[in-house]
């Protein structure tokens, strides 16, 4: 079997990179290099996570929102994001990864996820502002991937775009309702959410091109359809007008239109912050991988009794509808 | 309760759910589609996972789900001779046939 698959490895190579060039996708009991399987594994894992964690800063907020409406509107988001988690998890699992064995990385503090979801939510200004920059950079980096060369990555993320979009939304109405019809102290809560957002929305993308050694083969496989710093430049480009619109301003004094460039330039990252809080310094990472530690063990009684009920019943509940008919 | 705490997390640990591949029809007159997959520890508890999971906004009318390890498939690869078959027969399609020009409805 192993010399077998060793001796057709140069042609299993290349008819797999045919396939991508021809913009084809690869499916789940395809071939593909032990490289591509690893990396997209990383990527799909990592991007789960974030989904998870991600219902964390603003899961915070549902307790406490200032109407039903808000409230309703919010735990529809957050239950939108575990789904999402859930459909990267099942795209995960369908190159060999174990879901059991992902949410123990994950709470062991072996795999990461997103930065931005290490940043605190101080006020409810944080929950809109966090839809409108947050997801919005998500829409930016998930559009793309709508096309990414793995075939059940890319339609995970058809799904999951689809529902992004009410994502951002929610929140950009939410913080023009309090520009709007809000107080002055409304409108500073707003300012300050957006003054404290928006680097860490611009860290989002990773780190600059001539520092992401991956990307060449990432796009040359197709599972990153555009650099990084490309992304960063289409968000920027997009939210800047928004801001207007909304009437606050962006913390960055650099950001001005460049008509040679026909982009706007903003000023540098603080690319230490990006290291410092990946690496698990930041504001709140020990409290997220705690909370879902918790949700984890506290959740261990309820998939003990479902197991358990689900082994004693096994015996009876067989072809009750076997035989309906499809 | 302890006690009761850790024998349960080893019956998780021991028998994890198994996997269950969802199928949707998301309206009257149209085929089941495959959407995705997820994890439940029986086929009733993954019907409501499937709901809450894959038709949160009306995506569907009627849902299948199936264990995975349940099904039988060929393999992906389109060099399969399996389809092969299927290549050789353009007899099979309305094209292979020359009818006139003039002959109407056909
Ligand atoms: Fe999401
Ligand atoms: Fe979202």
């Amino acid at each position: 079997m192993t010399a077998d698959t060793e001796a057709a490895t140069p042609e299993l190579e290349e008819h797999f990179q045919r396939t991508i060039d021809r913009d084809q996708r690869i499916e789940p009991r395809d071939w593909m290099p032990e490289g591509y399987r690893k990396t997209l594994i990383r990527q799909v894992a990592q991007h789960a996570h974030s989904e998870i964690i991600g219902m964390q800063p603003e899961g915070n907020w549902i307790t406490r929102a200032p109407s039903l409406r808000r409230k309703a509107i919010l735990l529809a988001k957050v239950q939108d994001e575990a789904g999402h988690g859930l459909y990267l998890y099942s795209a995960a699992e369908t190159l060999g990864a174990d879901r059991a064995d992902l949410t123990r990385k994950l709470i062991e503090g072996r795999q990461k996820y997103s930065s931005i979801f290490n940043y605190p939510t101080l006020s409810f200004a944080d929950v809109g502002v966090i839809g409108w920059l947050v997801d919005g950079a998500a829409i930016c980096n998930q559009v793309p991937l709508c096309r990414s060369s793995y075939g059940p990555y890319a339609r995970g993320m058809v799904r999951i775009c689809k529902e992004e979009s009410f994502h951002q939304r929610q929140g950009y109405e939410l913080l023009m309702t309090m520009m709007r019809r809000g107080t002055e102290a409304q409108r500073r809560m707003v300012q300050d959410a957006t003054d404290r957002w928006w680097w860490p929305s611009l860290m989002m993308f990773g780190p600059p091109d001539h520092d992401s050694p991956n990307t060449a083969q990432s796009m040359a496989w197709k599972v990153k359809r555009h650099t990084n710093d490309e992304l960063r430049q289409r968000f920027v480009d997009m939210t800047v007008p928004q801001a207007e619109a909304l009437g606050v301003t962006l913390p960055d004094p650099e950001l001005a239109w460049n008509p040679e460039r026909g982009h706007y330039d903003f000023g540098e990252i603080d690319w230490d912050e990006f290291k410092r809080v990946v690496s698990g310094d930041g504001p709140c990472n020990a409290q997220r991988v705690a909370q879902r530690r918790r949700a984890h063990d506290d959740g261990a009684w309820v998939r003990g009794a479902a197991t358990a009920y689900a082994a004693k019943h096994s015996d009876t509940s067989h072809d009750h509808r076997g035989s309906q008919g499809l | 309760m302890i006690m009761l705490r850790e024998g349960m997390d080893e019956m998780c640990a021991q028998g994890e759910w198994p996997l269950y591949e969802v199928f949707v029809r998301s309206k009257r007159g149209l085929n089941h589609v495959h959407v995705g997959s997820l994890h439940a520890a029986d086929g009733e508890m993954a019907l409501r996972r499937a709901r809450d999971l894959f038709t949160r906004r009306n995506e569907g009318v009627s849902i299948w789900v199936v264990k995975s390890a349940d099904i039988t498939a060929s393999s992906p690869d389109e060099k399969d001779p399996f389809f092969a078959p299927s290549a050789d027969k353009v007899y099979r399609h309305p094209t292979f046939y020359d009818i006139p020009d003039n002959v109407p409805h056909m």
